[in-house]
């Protein structure tokens, strides 16, 4: 086999029978310069013990493009260096030894346009159950923005949905409807109706709300709409409840996508389970039937959580964006669920910019131009109260839904308080930001100010003022700001 | 009833010392900032009247609310609310919308529900306002 | 009552104030010096400025202490000929008032009466308003004010404008500062007929015309700003030649002077272009020459050498 720093074989040498290193075949090249038309993953490499990082990152190059593990002549019927995948570049990850960041460029021609399914199974379909490779993560990628124009994009997005619903200058808030199952449709309407009559924008589905012995889809939807257009008329706002269309097949999901547009609502709601193919065909069915559509990151974490291995959440993110979903769960810092607030920042902003910089600190690893793909209104949800608003509003900013589930329904004075605290403690928030107060510092006393006011807002802040959620992140950041040294 | 339409329609009245420290928010942002009123306040309803148009390149607050008071000379009984404009490239749009005048009774809406095959049903919104002709919608009770 | 005289009264008469710190603070001197670099002379318009900004100064640190003597009156009139420097002053104005805290912006809109008076019927009050609401939280510079008004045309809509400005005036004068400015005896001809108008003046700065040794630093400084110099006889030429287009119908003052530059900087690129154009060197790119300056029809046939020295507005 070639010794370390080997570089490709040429010529007919190449294709000879046997094995030779990945990283002779081709699929090594650090003089390369990636194309703009190419497109680059950027792979968190842990390889085995004796193998090089070299050999490690052509071989993920290798086996997510052409190679296979021993020559074949049938390679010499086509350009095959075309097709290669090239590793050009390996970093060292800081503070981790033993992991490398492997930049692999990947020529235009390997993908179908507009199919996410096929960029995922070309990128991600091969090359993690690999055995040289303790473990691999993708951590992001670079979309050309030639492919990136074989998009949708999102069938509304967030400019769109602001007008739709004629609400400005605020996050929109929502809730999901609890306990999350059991309920009966009329049951279930009813907490729908009192949430959105007391104050939130949105109700939702949660995730595995689909149809069950306890309700079925047909009544669920009939009450919801129902209670939605009660609470339109009781506070002369447009309100909507997410519907969750997922069903076992895509037959039954379009069905149900039908019978939501004609009750009228305007928002559909599918789970990332449903796969990346379903989920390109309901973004098509949402833009032709004027419907926003809201994803639920249902599963993302058995894969996205650990540093190590598994795909970075911000690349699923970014696929969405391009698949086209309205409303993505994004992640809250101080809620419930795992998420540094850096991290989420990096995922709030490939989700919300129309081009995103390099931004090491926030995991942004690449310049991205997004060229018109609408911007996606991130969700934030699981474990959050009013009495967290002004954090809320300065981590994540005023385009994203904050969802208050928990926080709307178990209010001791009734949902409709729970609501309206919420939406108090945002408006107030929101308020005293423009007016240019330091909302970090002065949050808690500007919402213990408005609550004089109002009695729920009062009561919620009483009863979750003790509610944090402080545990060490798995996922942080591998670039940080470090002060220096004066001598 | 009240609606609570706009951005801070859950919070008490705006004083014209709040409204002036929202305004100045928007110019500072560089937004065009138009005053609008209308007395169909149906959700659906987007256009509202324009009380001129939206005001470009001005650099204080006081133009603005002197504009809003005139609106609400003229029409004490209406709805008038105050709108950003955000022409950067990506937002070209309104970025802040509050009421900042409310007629002194507001009638409300009602469900209209048209029943269809099974059990569905095709809703729609009634603004008791419009029941009677523009002009005459709010009068004192 | 007011109420706080009531708090005044309390305070005892030998409460120290810092007039040191605030007029520190403040960072007018900063403009001031702007204003001493920027322009020549003008010796009892700088005098004023800083007496109106001393008595502005002091008025704020009273007010710190609850002695109220009323909103000041800030709005001004400039008078004085063509080219001496009424809207530059003006701007400085704006800054000096704006760092006193007097105006809320610093900035200024300058216009004249066209831009203030409509051309038919109900035309005019949405004009003026328009052109108000760009101003507030600055100063608005009325140049030529006087042609607001024409007692000869009863179809004039000056008139209207007067009437919205005088109320702005008096009842918004927080939120503006309104200068006019214009020809000495034509505006006191106006305020004469105007004596609405003329009451909510404060200050009346006059500019007078610079002196001859006046328009020559402006002539040096001018070209230094564009890196020219003049040679020795050059500078004596160029003083002839003020002395003679000054007394010469339609003189702008440093309007005139910088016209004169340009022409001179017109003949000596000539002159070069004449010459032996192998064998030149920097220094004959940066002087300009008696005979640049002579040539000027001043001296040869005695009249004045620029037909459009003095353009429609007086101001400069």
């Amino acid at each position: 086999m070639g010794g370390p720093g080997a570089g490709t074989i040429k010529g007919k040498e190449r294709y000879k029978a046997g094995v030779i290193p990945y990283k002779t075949m081709g699929y090594w090249e650090p003089s390369y310069t990636p194309k703009d038309t190419d497109l680059i993953a950027l792979f968190r490499v842990t390889p085995q013990d004796g193998v090089d990082p070299e050999e490690a990152a052509a071989a993920v190059a290798g086996e997510s493009s052409t190679a296979t593990w021993t020559v074949v002549w049938t390679d010499r019927l086509t350009a095959c260096e075309h097709y290669r995948a090239k590793a050009y570049r390996i970093d060292p990850v800081p503070n981790s030894p033993g992991q490398y960041f492997a930049y692999i460029a990947y020529d235009l021609d390997l993908f179908e346009p507009g199919s996410i399914a096929n960029l995922t199974a070309s990128i991600i379909g091969n090359v993690f159950g690999f055995k040289p490779l303790k473990a691999l993560r993708l951590e992001d990628m670079r979309m050309p923005v030639a492919y990136l124009k074989t998009f949708d994009g999102p069938p509304t997005g967030i400019v769109v949905e602001r007008e739709r619903l004629d609400k400005f200058g605020r996050p929109l808030l929502g809730a999901t409807t609890k306990p999350k199952l059991g309920l009966s449709g009329k049951n279930y309407g009813r907490v729908v109706y009192e949430a959105l009559k007391g104050g939130l924008d949105f109700v939702k589905d949660d995730e595995n709300i689909n149809s069950q012995p306890f309700m079925h889809w047909r009544d669920r939807y009939l009450y919801c709409m129902e209670a939605v257009n009660r609470a339109s008329a009781e506070t002369g706002e447009v309100k909507g409840h997410y519907l969750n269309i997922t069903a076992a097949t895509m037959e039954d999901m379009y069905e149900r996508a039908a019978f939501a547009k004609e009750l009228g609502s305007c928002i559909v709601m599918i789970d990332l389970v449903i796969g990346y193919t379903a989920i390109q065909s309901i973004s098509k069915w949402a833009r032709k039937n004027d419907m926003i559509l809201h994803l639920h990151r249902a599963g993302h974490a058995t894969y996205t959580r650990q540093k190590a291995h598994g795909v970075s959440f911000r690349v699923i993110c970014k696929w969405m964006r391009m698949a086209g979903v309205d409303h993505i769960h994004a992640g809250t810092v101080v809620g419930k669920l795992e998420g540094d607030p850096n991290m989420v920042q990096g995922y709030y902003n490939v989700l919300r910019e129309p081009h995103n910089d390099v931004d090491l600190q926030r995991g942004i690893f690449f310049e991205q131009d997004w060229v018109g793909l609408r911007k996606v209104m991130p969700v934030a949800s699981g474990g959050i109260h009013a009495g967290q608003m002004h954090q809320l509003i300065h981590y994540l900013g005023e385009d994203v839904v904050l969802q208050f589930g928990g926080g709307t329904i178990g209010h001791p004075m009734g949902v409709q308080a729970g609501a309206t605290a919420n939406r108090v403690a945002l408006e107030a928030i929101i308020q005293a930001r423009n007016e240019g107060k330091d909302i970090w510092n002065e949050g808690a006393q500007i919402l213990e100010t408005a609550a004089k006011a109002c009695a729920p807002l009062k009561a919620a802040l009483e009863v979750w003022k003790d509610i944090t959620f402080n545990y060490a992140s798995t996922d942080t950041a591998d670039f940080m700001p470090t002060p220096t040294v004066s001598v | 009833m009240r609606i609570t339409q706009g951005t801070f329609s859950f919070l008490p009245d705006f004083s014209d010392a709040e409204i002036r420290a929202q305004v100045a928010y928007c110019l500072k942002s560089r937004w065009a900032v138009s005053v609008e009123f209308t007395d169909d306040p149906h959700p659906r309803n987007f256009y509202w009247e324009m009380w001129g148009m939206p005001m470009f390149d001005i650099k204080d607050a006081a133009g603005i609310m002197y504009e809003i008071d005139q609106c609400r000379k003229a029409y004490p009984n209406h709805y008038i609310r105050v709108n950003a404009f955000d022409s950067t490239r990506g937002w070209e749009t309104v970025r802040l919308s509050f009421i900042v005048n409310r007629p002194k009774h507001e009638p409300g809406f009602q469900v209209l529900r048209q029943e269809g095959p099974g059990r569905s049903i095709r809703y729609t919104l009634h603004s008791y306002a419009t029941d009677k002709p523009k002009g005459g919608r709010y009068q004192e009770p | 009552m007011n109420p706080e005289n009531g708090i005044a009264q309390s305070l005892p008469d030998d409460t120290p104030v810092d007039l040191e710190g605030a007029f520190r603070d403040s960072r007018i001197q900063d403009v001031l010096d702007q204003l001493d670099r920027e322009l020549i002379g003008l010796k009892p318009v700088k005098t004023r400025i800083r007496e109106i900004a001393a008595l502005l100064l002091v008025d704020r640190l009273r007010s710190g202490l609850g002695l109220s003597s009323g909103a000041p009156s800030l709005h001004m009139s400039f008078t004085g000929n063509s080219g001496t420097g009424k809207t530059t002053v003006a701007m400085r104005m704006a800054e000096i008032l704006h760092r006193l805290g007097y105006v809320r912006n610093g900035h200024m809109v300058a216009v004249t009466r066209d831009d203030l008076v409509g051309q038919y019927i109900g035309h005019t009050a949405p004009k003026t308003k328009e052109v108000l609401k760009k101003a507030m939280g600055g100063v608005l510079f009325i140049d030529e004010a006087y042609y607001l008004y024409r007692t000869e045309n009863e179809r004039d809509y000056g008139q209207e404008a007067i009437e919205i400005l005088l109320q702005v005036m008096e009842n918004q004068r927080e939120d503006l500062v309104v200068i006019l400015a214009g020809y000495k005896d034509r505006m006191e001809e106006f305020f004469r007929s105007n004596p609405g108008m003329s009451s909510r003046i404060a200050h009346h700065l006059e500019f007078p015309d610079y002196s001859e040794q006046e328009l020559l630093a402006i002539a040096k400084l001018m070209l230094q700003q564009q890196q020219y110099h003049f040679s020795a006889p050059a500078e004596k030429a160029f003083q002839d030649y003020i002395l003679k287009r000054m007394h010469m119908p339609r003189f702008a003052n440093a309007r005139s002077i910088r016209n004169a530059i340009d022409r001179a900087r017109l003949r000596q690129a000539n002159r070069l272009f004449a010459s032996n154009r192998a064998k030149l060197t920097k220094k004959d790119l940066i002087t300009i020459e008696a005979e640049d300056i002579l040539a000027s029809r001043v001296f040869n046939d005695g009249v004045p050498d620029d037909k459009n020295a003095v353009k429609q507005t007086s101001a400069d």
